[in-house]
């Protein structure tokens, strides 16, 4: 598609008023509406939000939607409306998830953040929060500009890229993907908010990934970013994306499809049951060679490509942090007082030994 | 300062017997005393009433020789305080640790040193310099070249040989020194061996090896302490009866004891000087006493971040999914911790943050103590902030107001502070046993899906109660209405999105109504001495010791009947302007330069500024007695 759409479209998506596993329709998972600019590639990804977890039948009330701040994390409103949600500081979501994800272990925590809210302001927590698996399925919507402040450039700015107004970047971009995987991020994915069919398998893969599931998605700002001196223009993205690999992402309640000649697919099975499956294009790609995942990255940036798929992923279970803090199975935020207070005797014990 | 008293204590101190050299030729003379320059009269000696200073070098393992000293005058009954005046560096720097053993209980700092350990070469002419008139020296025989005064008592001890008997093993003789120190204050200060021996084993209880290497090194010291010095009996320890047993406690194990009594459940921390013990002391509780005896997982969780921003946004995500959530930091931290602070106070989200006050900027005095951030937490963040601050005047509150603050964080969904200070929290006060709590734990106005079904009304920042303190739920409450957005943003009472000028000041002004209401719901003040209406003290925090011993002053010296108001929390309430209105001049003392307490109360009551004065004491050492008696007999004529 040349064009993404603002706002998500119930009839579009599912013609009839059918309903998922739940009896939810699609329009039970939309937001209040986006004040975004018309046009906005964040509000393309709003909708593959929407149409993920109603396609996984997700229950709105088991969702912690969670931002930091600038357009994209504005985003959050704009789906799930029927979950909590929490906007909260420039650069500090990862944080903020961090502590929710401690609190309530049972929670399915969506992270949306910018280009300037991981790679510049946030990157120290972005890094920080791959690094303890925080579990979350974290978004960077990614322009390379600031729009809510009118057209800065960003950290994920590339070399050589042109300002609206013609200053030129001279600092290399930071690739988020590279430095996740260097973090031990296991769930490595980068996309385009105008590829709705792969963002939304990327999304729902990531949703179901047991750790944190970073998904950059190249998100051209209309206003800021969207001009021929632009390298997160639409026209410049479309041009120079290249594919890994198609994906095919299967819940654990529907068979595989036979689409997936044998030789030719790769699946991935997930903790859940769930299972992801690689349709390999041009290239013999394994994404769990993570030397590779790292090379290819180099070299697309050398050619100034940007490869989307799922670049890196790691089988097999690693701890998350909760599981890492070996923590009770019921959220702690909801532990009674017989649990999280010592009994009389232990305190008489203590003071015995101070005196 | 006068005195009649330091007069008798330098004529008393001249006044000493004096025991012929022993000429043995391994062990030197190790008393010198002043030639009397009169006839030798025995004063008597002063009982339970003594300031011990040890100067060592930091690292040198001095620590717990100085717990073994202090446990021993605990153990015997006598009110005693330590603390430890250390740099902020891990070895090499002098470093002090000062015991203050007082009958009447008086355990604040005191500066004049009755007894000084000299130990260490690079401060010790400071040392000798500053002992009092009169006073005990042990001196290490190494550097009894700078022994300059002659109106001290000095005992100088070979410690380097000593040491070489007590330990063979060169590498712990260093620390084996201090144990043999140990001894011969004991000896000096008359402690009851059994006490000392019982003191060591405790130190050393999971160690028996240590412990016997150590208790035998201070029964070296003690004895020959007893064959070579000269007992003069000038300050002495003697057992006393206590009504109830005593802990001896510092105030960050306290707080720590408090935040695992009060439940709380994620705790997010970077560590700084001098707050570190507290998640530090807290870990380690956490890790014994808080895991399901069934399957023994925790019940807790508690992480260090990448630094204070980390830090806090981990406890303010927790506390907004409904964990309750600590952080403990200092000055620095707090800085860190001011964008965040601000959201938690305008998004209604319950955190809460232990300040261990130190002074000044980075680097700054980071092991010195000051009340120096009150204004600053008071107001934290950007915009119209105001924020609840516990601040307990001892180690008990410590415990106490830690659960409280967990209670009251909830209770008005809001950041609240725990400010202590290094003083109170590095260094070890004795105490009553801290109670059980008496109360359950408060979670606040928490909806659930019951109550959701129950009321069939949920908006976020409703005042529905009048209190100003809305009704909130939890992420994962299974209800259509349980859902909301939280946001820095402008909002409705429904938590929607507004930019509505009415909108924000209606929000404004509930917030002010919820910080109204926190006022009769904080730890109340407490007039801990009633005036004669003339002159009242308000402080507040680690002063309230030294305030106390100085009302008696005033009243001994000058016969002065200064009353004392104790605040316990921002905001203050009515009673702390009654206080004021009903006196000619209230002094408000606090250890820091800009008076900010006082600032603050003098914007609560404009009308009463003209009466509100000021104490303040910034040094970094921990606040005396006679610098407040001082000032307020510099303003005020004895009567």
């Amino acid at each position: 598609m040349s064009t993404p759409v603002t706002e998500p479209s119930a009839q579009a998506v599912a013609p009839k008023a059918s309903t998922n596993h739940l009896g939810q329709p699609l329009a039970a998972y939309r937001g209040v509406t986006s004040t975004l600019c018309s046009g906005c590639g964040h509000d393309a990804i709003t909708n593959q939000i929407i149409k993920a977890c109603y396609e996984l039948d997700v229950e709105s009330h088991r969702v912690a939607k969670l931002s930091g701040i600038g357009c994209s994390s504005k985003t959050t409103a704009y789906f799930l409306g029927q979950s909590h949600g929490f906007n909260s500081v420039h650069g500090r979501m990862a944080a903020v998830a961090t502590g929710v994800h401690l609190a309530n272990r049972t929670l399915l925590n969506i992270g949306v953040s910018g280009d300037g809210d991981t790679a510049s302001i946030g990157l120290g927590q972005f890094l920080h929060m791959i690094r303890r698996n925080v579990r979350i399925c974290y978004l960077i919507e990614n322009n390379g500009v600031y729009g809510l402040t009118k057209g800065q450039f960003s950290a994920t700015a590339d070399k050589g890229s042109v300002q609206k107004k013609g200053t030129e970047n001279e600092m290399m971009p930071i690739d988020c993907c590279a430095l996740a995987i260097e973090m031990g991020c296991r769930f490595v994915a980068r996309s385009f908010s105008g590829d709705m069919k792969q963002l939304l398998t990327l999304i729902k893969a990531g949703l179901n990934h047991p750790g944190t599931a970073m998904i950059d998605v190249v998100s051209p700002c209309v206003t800021f970013n969207n001009h021929e001196g632009s390298t997160k223009s639409y026209k410049f993205a479309k041009e120079h994306e290249e594919q890994l690999h198609d994906i095919g992402f299967v819940p654990p309640h529907e068979q595989i499809t036979a689409e997936y000649a044998e030789g030719t697919t790769k699946t991935i099975e997930l903790p859940d049951g769930a299972k992801i499956v690689l349709k390999k294009l041009h290239r013999d790609y394994d994404p769990a060679d993570r030397n590779n995942a790292l090379k290819l990255l180099a070299d697309a940036r050398d050619q100034r490509l940007f490869l989307t798929g799922l670049i890196y992923h790691q089988d097999g279970t690693y701890p998350d942090l909760v599981e890492q803090k070996n923590l009770v199975e019921e959220p702690l935020a909801t532990l009674s007082e017989s649990k999280v207070r010592p009994p009389r005797e232990v305190l008489q014990k203590i003071m015995e030994s101070l005196k | 300062m006068l005195d009649i008293k330091r007069i008798y204590w330098i004529y008393q101190s001249i006044f000493v017997t004096f025991k012929s050299p022993n000429p043995s030729k391994s062990f030197m003379p190790q008393t010198t005393l002043t030639q009397p320059s009169g006839t030798a009269v025995q004063a008597p000696s002063r009982v339970n009433d003594i300031v011990i200073q040890i100067a060592t070098s930091n690292g040198s393992g001095s620590q717990s020789a100085n717990a073994i000293l202090l446990r021993s005058i605990f153990q015997m009954g006598v009110p005693v305080s330590g603390k430890n005046i250390f740099p902020s560096n891990i070895q090499g720097l002098p470093t002090w640790y000062t015991i203050r053993a007082n009958k009447d209980g008086w355990t604040a700092r005191r500066k004049e040193i009755d007894l000084l350990v000299a130990m260490n070469i690079e401060s010790v002419q400071d040392d000798i310099r500053e002992l009092r008139p009169g006073g005990m020296l042990v001196l290490n025989s190494e550097l009894k070249s700078f022994l300059n005064r002659n109106d001290i008592q000095a005992h100088i001890v070979p410690f380097n040989e000593l040491v070489v008997q007590a330990c063979p093993e060169v590498k712990l003789r260093k620390l084996v020194t201090n144990m043999i120190y140990v001894g011969v204050v004991g000896y000096l200060l008359s402690l009851e061996l059994e006490e000392m021996t019982q003191a060591i084993e405790k130190q050393f209880k999971s160690k028996p090896k240590a412990a016997e290497l150590n208790r035998s090194a201070a029964t070296l010291g003690y004895n020959w302490a007893s064959e070579h010095l000269v007992n003069t009996r000038t300050c002495t320890i003697e057992r006393m009866e206590r009504k109830q047993e005593k802990i001896l406690i510092d105030g960050n194990m306290a707080a720590a004891l408090g935040y695992l009594y009060g439940g709380v459940t994620v705790v997010g921390w970077y560590p700084i000087t001098p707050s570190s013990s507290v998640c530090e002391n807290l870990i380690d509780l956490l890790g014994k006493y808080r895991h399901d005896p069934q399957t023994g997982k925790a019940t807790y969780a508690v992480v260090q971040g990448e630094d204070e921003i980390a830090s806090m946004g981990f406890v303010t995500g927790a506390g907004w999914a409904g964990a309750r959530s600590m952080t403990a930091t200092s000055g620095p931290g707090i800085s860190l911790m001011a964008e965040i602070a601000g959201l938690s106070y305008f998004a209604e989200i319950p955190v809460v943050i232990t300040d261990v006050q130190r002074m000044g900027p980075s680097t700054g005095l980071p092991t010195r103590t000051c009340q120096g951030d009150i204004m600053k937490a008071y107001f934290l963040s950007h915009g119209d902030c105001k924020h609840i601050l516990l601040i307990p005047g001892s180690v008990e509150e410590a415990y106490e107001f830690a659960i409280e603050a967990l209670n009251l964080a909830e209770r008005f969904q809001t950041l609240v502070f725990l400010m202590s200070d290094l003083d109170l929290g590095m260094n070890n006060w004795m105490a009553d046993p801290f109670k059980f709590p008496s109360k359950p734990l408060d979670r606040g106005k928490v909806l659930t899906e019951k109550d959701l079904e129950r009321v069939k009304f949920f908006e976020r920042y409703r005042d529905v109660d009048g209190d100003g303190i809305p009704y909130r739920t939890l992420p994962g409450t299974k209800h259509p209405l349980a859902a909301y957005f939280t946001r820095g943003t402008g909002h409705t009472p429904a938590a929607t999105y507004s930019e509505k000028p009415e909108n924000w000041q209606d929000n404004m002004d509930r917030l002010t109504r919820k910080f109204n209401t926190a006022r009769q719901l904080v730890p109340q003040p407490i007039i801990e001495k009633a005036s004669d209406g003339d002159v009242g003290i308000l402080a507040y925090g680690s002063s309230d010791m030294a305030v106390k011993e100085s009302l008696a002053q005033l009243e001994a010296e000058a016969g002065l009947k200064v009353g004392y108001m104790r605040i316990r929390a921002l905001p203050v309430n009515g009673e702390v302007r009654n206080y004021i209105a009903s006196h000619r001049v209230t002094y408000v003392v606090e250890q820091n330069r800009d008076a900010q307490m006082a600032s603050i109360l003098r914007m609560e009551y404009p009308d009463l500024a003209p009466k509100i004065s000021s104490i303040l004491h910034y040094d970094g050492m921990p606040l005396d007695a006679r610098t407040v008696t001082q000032a307020i007999l510099q303003s005020e004529k004895p009567k």
